[in-house]
């Protein structure tokens, strides 16, 4: 089957003062109809910008994207004309962003903002927006809808706005929706209200999903495919099940075991990953994770490793010492407390 | 609203009552005596007395301390202040001295001069000021961006009599295509509506009145508008540069809504606020500049006047003036602050 998306070798480069940050270091995956893909990993690893690059929303400069291909729903949207991405932008590929407190423009009506896209992309005249708009804000659960369209953002609370945003973003039904960590300025009750949302509207619409987030645990009950994400590059990727059981890098591995488990036993003490990722602007020649690596050899330190098939089919990992890893071995070789 | 205007226009009566006193206590601070500056130098004693005796000069200027002394109540209010204030109370700005004709109708000829030309500049300001700045900041250190950096810094430094004089000679001495003075060629009517010429000549049909009064009033327009523009451009570029930060206009774009739509509507409302705020500042201004374009462009307006009346210590005309722009520039405050409540719906006065 054709994919809904196909990136290959993505990278994203901003110039700066200080020398070109290399955010996104050419990365390559494929998207389904339909999927749902969970993007992992933390602060600065290049999630955010690559799902920005995707729809072009890098300022240009400082931003440069280079690709061999972003291939979405039979074109290529590196290629397309600034008109012609617009058409893209919100129609076949919409974004939620992380902060609904400022995602929203605070000087325009909640229904308003909802109409906007609906009257650029499908057409239609205010009334039907309105009326469209009115449907959308009751899909996503926000009650009194109908008095709800003419109040402005800050009349709304953290999660209303969470909503409002998702309503806005599946306005023109899109193929393809980016959550880019959309719960994390949530507080936890607001935040499981938002999964179940997104994960209903996705069985509902049939769209795809891409959630970027730093929680494995969240993606663990909604993705069937999950990206993880370091300096720039996806250093493994899988199915839910490959990255939780079959676990093969050693982030991964310190990622999860950073996770606390309610089925550990009392006192178990949780990992910790030492260091800092590395400088984006002077990438060591190897391995980004060199530095910060438990099972370290000479050989990581000289070549960078590539995705390779790792045990199941549709499981890779970017480790020269992938078969020697396995969680036991990191909690030792942390330090046997763990 | 109406509750929140209707008390900001009470706290004008106050700051207005600020204003009188300090017009009042400056004036007499300057050396001169408006019966000298009548007369001449030679006129003779017993004349001087007889106007300053006309004109109320001879009273002190706020309160008499000798009449209170001798215990003459009446006759310790009675200053010059005091007289000034309750002709006010009744609307009478009081008579010109040199003149002897009433203040306000002068002021009621001049003002519209004055309004045409303020308001003429400040169109400029905010036809050039605005859109230069939204697209300097939308193309940040571009060539663009650094030439409306000089181009405003040069604007806010140039003097107005320097460029007014500079303007001058070029497009009336060496060009010839400029007049350099005053609204109207002699000969050229303009049937008066509101006394503002463009504006009168257009609703009357006039377009060879409209053509000789725009002629007229080019180049005091655009000297009077190059500090506002400068001011308005700089504040509209950084205002916008900040809101353009904001993730409202990520989102905005990521809609795929067009770079003029998410500039236009999404950053420039927002973007607004302290624009207007500035906008407020320079229409006082832009009156108080008026004083010396108007004396450079020989504009018959209030500002030429006023130089002339403090030339010639004729203090009513100064308090008269002096007393109008502080309303204006109360009112337009008010204005502004209104229009927070307008652009931001986060803002309210109720």
């Amino acid at each position: 089957m054709e994919p809904l998306m196909r990136i290959s070798d993505l990278k994203t480069r901003f110039h700066t003062q200080d020398g070109i940050v290399h955010a996104v270091n050419g990365i390559s995956y494929d998207m389904h109809v339909g999927e749902v893909l969970g993007v992992v990993g933390e602060s600065g690893c290049g999630k955010s910008v690559h799902a920005l690059s995707i729809l072009r929303l890098i300022p240009i400069p400082p931003g440069e994207i280079e690709a061999q291909e972003v291939w979405f729903a039979g074109r290529d949207l590196l290629k397309l004309n600034d008109s012609e991405i617009r058409q893209v932008r919100g129609r076949e590929i919409a974004m939620v962003f992380q902060d609904p407190m400022s995602s929203l423009n605070p000087v325009y009506t909640v229904g308003f903002q909802i109409s906007e896209a609906l009257m650029l992309h499908k057409g239609m005249n205010k009334k039907q927006a309105r009326e469209r708009a009115l449907e959308l804000l009751n899909l996503v659960g926000i009650p009194e809808a109908r008095k709800r369209l003419d109040n402005y953002p800050h009349q709304f609370s953290g999660g209303m706005r969470q909503r409002a945003m998702i309503a806005m973003a599946l306005s023109c039904e899109p193929k393809l929706l980016i959550a880019d960590e959309p719960t994390t300025a949530l507080d936890v009750t607001i935040q499981a209200q938002i999964i179940e949302l997104v994960i209903r509207l996705q069985e509902e619409l049939g769209m795809a999903v891409m959630w970027i987030t730093h929680d494995l645990g969240i993606v663990a009950e909604m993705a069937k495919n999950i990206n993880v994400m370091y300096a720039g590059f996806i250093i493994e990727r899988g199915s839910v099940h490959d990255i939780y059981h079959q676990t093969r890098h050693p982030y991964t591995l310190g990622l999860l075991g950073s996770l606390p488990s309610i089925d550990e036993a009392p006192g178990t003490k949780l990992i910790s990953i030492p260091g800092l990722p590395p400088d984006l602007i002077g990438l060591p020649q190897g391995c980004p994770f060199f530095a910060r690596c438990a099972f370290r050899a000479e050989r990581c330190r000289l070549e960078r490793p590539v995705l390779e098939e790792a045990g199941s089919p549709g499981h890779t990992v970017a480790c020269w010492r992938w078969q020697e890893i396995d969680a036991e071995k990191l909690r030792k070789a942390v330090g046997g407390a763990l | 609203m109406a509750k929140y205007i209707l008390r900001r226009l009470i706290s004008v009566i106050p700051t207005l009552i600020g204003v009188t006193l300090v017009i009042f206590l400056f004036q007499r601070l300057i050396p001169g005596d408006p019966a000298v500056a009548m007369l001449g130098e030679h006129a003779t004693e017993e004349n001087v007395a007889r106007i300053r005796e006309q004109f109320g000069l001879n009273r002190p200027a706020f309160l008499d301390r000798d009449a209170l002394v001798e215990g003459d109540l009446p006759g310790f209010f009675d200053s010059q202040y005091v007289r000034y204030f309750s002709r006010l109370l009744r609307f009478d700005l009081g008579d010109s001295i040199h003149r002897r004709i009433p203040v306000a109708q002068t002021l009621k000829e001049r003002f519209p001069a004055t309004l045409e030309l303020a308001l003429l500049s400040m169109f400029i300001a905010l036809l050039v000021g605005i859109p230069i700045g939204i697209a300097s900041a939308s193309r940040r250190n571009s060539w663009l961006d650094g030439t409306t950096m000089i181009g405003s810094l040069l604007g806010v430094s140039i003097p107005i009599f320097w460029l007014g004089i500079m303007e001058i000679m070029l497009f009336s001495v060496f060009l010839k295509w400029l007049p350099s003075g005053s609204r109207l060629s002699p000969g050229v009517s303009i049937t008066p509506v509101t006394n503002l010429l463009l504006l009168d000549s257009l609703l009357t049909g006039n377009f060879a009145g409209f053509w000789d009064a725009l002629k007229h009033i080019i180049m005091p327009a655009v000297a009077l508008a190059t500090i506002p523009t400068a001011i308005i451009t700089r504040m509209t570029r950084s205002s916008m540069l900040d809101v353009l930060q904001e993730d409202y206009i990520r989102t905005a774009s990521a809609k795929g809504l067009s770079e003029r739509v998410v500039l236009y509507r999404h950053a420039l409302k927002n973007a607004f606020l302290p624009v207007i705020t500035i906008i407020g500042i320079q229409a006082g201004s832009l009156l108080a500049g008026a004083v010396l374009t108007e004396t450079i462009f020989s504009w018959p307006g209030i500002g030429k006047w006023v130089y002339d009346s403090i030339l010639g210590r004729d203090y009513p005309i100064v308090q008269g003036v002096t007393l109008l722009i502080a309303i204006i520039f109360l009112l337009v405050n008010l204005l502004v602050d209104i229009s927070y409540a307008l652009l931001d719906p986060r803002i309210s006065y109720d």
